[in-house]
């Protein structure tokens, strides 16, 4: 037998990432938590209100058309941006020096600040000055984001593509690497077919990959703010509204701490239990 | 079917198809990982492609497949030219180093893969994939992702993806057993020479391992720097290694080599190492004065003399004692030589009456057992040892 010694000298070697994941996440968060339960009428009055911002937030209907609005830009966004990713991570060179090349050319996008991103667009989109919207009312296109809903939304939609396909093309890119060559062999060998390769080598080598990438993407797109804040603050009406910026409007603009803080937890663990049950289920599948 | 030539194949990762040995255009030569093989190999036959790391053996099987193109020279399956198809239009199977199996699929989906993409119908597929899931012993684990599978049952199974097919010229086996356990490598070995036997493909076997080559193969081809070196039964290659580093990579510990002089003498002929002298059976065209000559001798045949018969040895001062169990190998200086012999049976101290004491420090007189010496003039074999066979190998 093994003599084990007890010492309580273990609880002060906890300490350091106690007191760092305290400041980082557990106090923030119990903040929130504190200011969603209560009624903050004045600097010393508050008013214990239990659930009671919860069920106004949960019934707002503007924060409803908010949510659905986000989903499908959210879904819109990996539908467009995976395959394209994917298809882009598949064309891109393999040796010589084009592969620098073009993974320089594809982190560019990535390498921009946020709302530089949003002010690019904003500018490019401009019937007037801008290129593309210049180019688009050339072609006899009624295109103006400013005014139309489904015009802003594109723009929106485009410039996310613009910016993020890059990221999952790199993700794959390295996944596509990391596939021995001993697989296509044995796939050309087998009298496999271009598209046999991709659907039973490359599609299931790249499937820890694209989990990443989908979490991540719907993770960055479901909190997306910055950028349509600066290319369509919202608008036309409130047809580019999404999650994050009904919260701001909420909680800097008008000041509603409580029901702010209520919508902040509902929003924190709707992406949460979003990507626990994706997360679950792909390695599920994975096993099956 | 049929017997696959290879013809003055020369093989450089960096010169284009066809291109020149000299310096073209300010780029320097290439240099090539082969370099003018010749090689036959007989239908139905059991090869090994032996050789280090590097030697150029991959390269070599991935020119057989077709998974590269030669820079130069000619790859026949019969009469047919192949050099140009690829490996989906040349009828080949080929089992890889760590085993590549389609992950999303079952074992039936695996095996039935290469027959679907040749477009044969079903029930057919059903048949064929049965049979072979049968042979193999996969029948169970039909049904089952082929993910679950231990390393030796994938790799049984990669090579299903092969047999499968009715159409395989050979099987090619890039060392199939690096990642499988000890205890399971036997048992793959044993099933590859009942499927050999069962179906007469001409199985080639790419490996470093000697035991694996010498026990899988009816005929070893021995490679370095890209070149055959030589190529024959274990047998021969054992007992009359055709190169010195035939003799050192093949057996373990490898052959001693040590550089001689020759002497016909009316008693008959002598090596000279150093201050020793060692009675030859034959010298073969050794005599002549031209070249390097050097003697090779198994450490298996060395024997260790009593204290009785000690007078004539030759003394070998002894640096380290190995014990592996079923045998011993000392390590030890013959002169200025390096000598390895192996001892067959581990006796115990003072067991037997007259016995040599064998300490490290300390000297035993052996001697060299003329019939299993082999002379080499330049690296190449010019009197082979008269052994007889029969005796115990590597």
């Amino acid at each position: 037998m093994i003599e084990k010694t007890r010492s309580n000298k273990a609880w002060l070697l906890l300490l350091p990432m106690t007191i760092v994941v305290a400041f980082s996440a557990i106090v923030p968060l119990m903040t929130v938590v504190n200011y969603s339960v209560q009624d903050i009428l004045g600097p010393n009055t508050k008013v214990y209100v239990g659930f009671e911002w919860f069920r106004k937030v949960l019934r707002d209907p503007e924060l409803h058309a908010a949510f659905l609005r986000q989903l499908l830009f959210s879904f819109s966004v990996l539908a467009l941006e995976l395959p394209l990713g994917v298809g882009v991570s598949l064309v891109m060179p393999r040796r010589g020096w084009a592969v620098s090349a073009s993974l320089v050319v594809l982190a560019l996008p990535l390498l921009i600040p946020w709302n530089v991103v949003g002010t690019i667009w904003q500018i490019f989109g401009r019937t007037d000055i801008g290129m593309g919207g210049a180019a688009l009312v050339k072609l006899g296109l009624h295109y103006n984001y400013t005014a139309d809903r489904v015009d802003a939304w594109l723009t929106v939609l485009v410039m996310d593509v613009w910016h993020w396909t890059p990221l999952i093309a790199l993700l794959c890119y390295s996944g596509l690497r990391a596939i021995p060559p001993a697989y296509y062999q044995a796939a050309a060998i087998d009298g496999a077919s271009g598209w046999s390769v991709f659907r039973y080598i490359q599609l299931p080598k790249l499937k820890n990959v694209l989990v990443i990438a989908i979490l991540l993407r719907f993770m960055d797109s479901f909190m997306i703010y910055t950028e349509p804040f600066v290319v369509t603050g919202g608008g036309p009406g409130n047809s580019t509204t999404f999650l994050s910026q009904s919260l701001t409007r909420l909680a800097v603009g008008q000041f509603d701490l409580g029901p702010a803080a209520a919508f902040s937890l509902i929003y924190f663990l709707f992406i949460l239990v979003f990507c626990y049950v994706f997360y679950t289920v792909m390695n599920r599948v994975g096993q099956g | 079917m049929a017997e696959i030539v290879l013809q003055s194949i020369s093989h450089s990762y960096e010169a284009k198809r066809g291109a020149l040995d000299e310096p073209t255009r300010g780029r320097p030569a290439p240099t090539y990982a082969l370099r003018d093989v010749e090689l036959r190999w007989r239908d139905g036959g059991a090869y090994a492609l032996l050789g280090p790391s590097g030697c150029g053996k991959t390269t070599l099987l991935g020119i057989i497949s077709g998974l590269l193109q030669p820079t130069r020279g000619r790859v026949y399956y019969g009469d047919k030219d192949v050099t140009a198809l690829s490996s989906r239009e040349r009828n080949i199977a080929q089992v890889f180093q760590f085993p590549v199996i389609y992950d999303t699929m079952t074992v039936r989906q695996n095996l039935a893969f290469p027959l679907r993409n040749r477009g044969l119908g079903a029930a057919e597929i059903d048949r064929r994939v049965g049979h072979i899931a049968e042979i193999l012993e996969l029948t169970e684990v039909l049904p089952s992702r082929a993910t679950r599978l231990t390393a030796d049952q994938k790799q049984i199974l990669a090579l299903g993806r092969g047999l499968v097919r009715q159409d395989v010229a050979a099987i090619l086996f890039d060392e199939p057993l690096t990642v499988i356990d000890p205890h399971r490598k036997w048992l793959l070995r044993r099933k590859l020479k009942e499927i050999h036997k069962q179906f007469h493909h001409t199985l080639i076997y790419v490996t470093h391992d000697q035991t694996e080559a010498l026990t899988f193969a009816d005929e070893v081809v021995v490679m370095q720097h890209g070149s055959v070196l030589a190529r024959g039964t274990p047998e021969d290659l054992f007992r009359r290694p055709a190169h010195t580093y035939v003799g050192y990579f093949i057996g373990s510990p490898g052959m001693n080599v040590m550089p001689c002089e020759v002497e016909r003498q009316a008693g008959g002929a002598q090596a000279r190492v150093g201050a020793y002298e060692i009675p030859l059976l034959t010298v073969g065209e050794a005599a002549a004065p031209s070249g390097r000559l050097e003697l090779g001798i198994r450490p298996e045949h060395i024997v260790v003399l009593g204290e009785a018969e000690a007078a004539g040895g030759l003394p070998v001062s002894v640096a380290a004692i190995e014990d592996h169990g079923r045998f011993r190998i000392v390590s030890g200086r013959l002169g200025d030589h390096r000598v390895k012999i192996r001892l067959g049976q581990v006796s115990t101290p003072g067991a037997k009456a007259g016995s040599p004491a064998i300490v490290v420090g300390g000297t035993v007189r052996v001697r060299f057992q003329p019939e299993h010496i082999c002379l080499y003039r330049d690296g190449r074999i010019v009197a082979p040892g008269a052994g007889s066979a029969g005796e115990e190998s590597a």
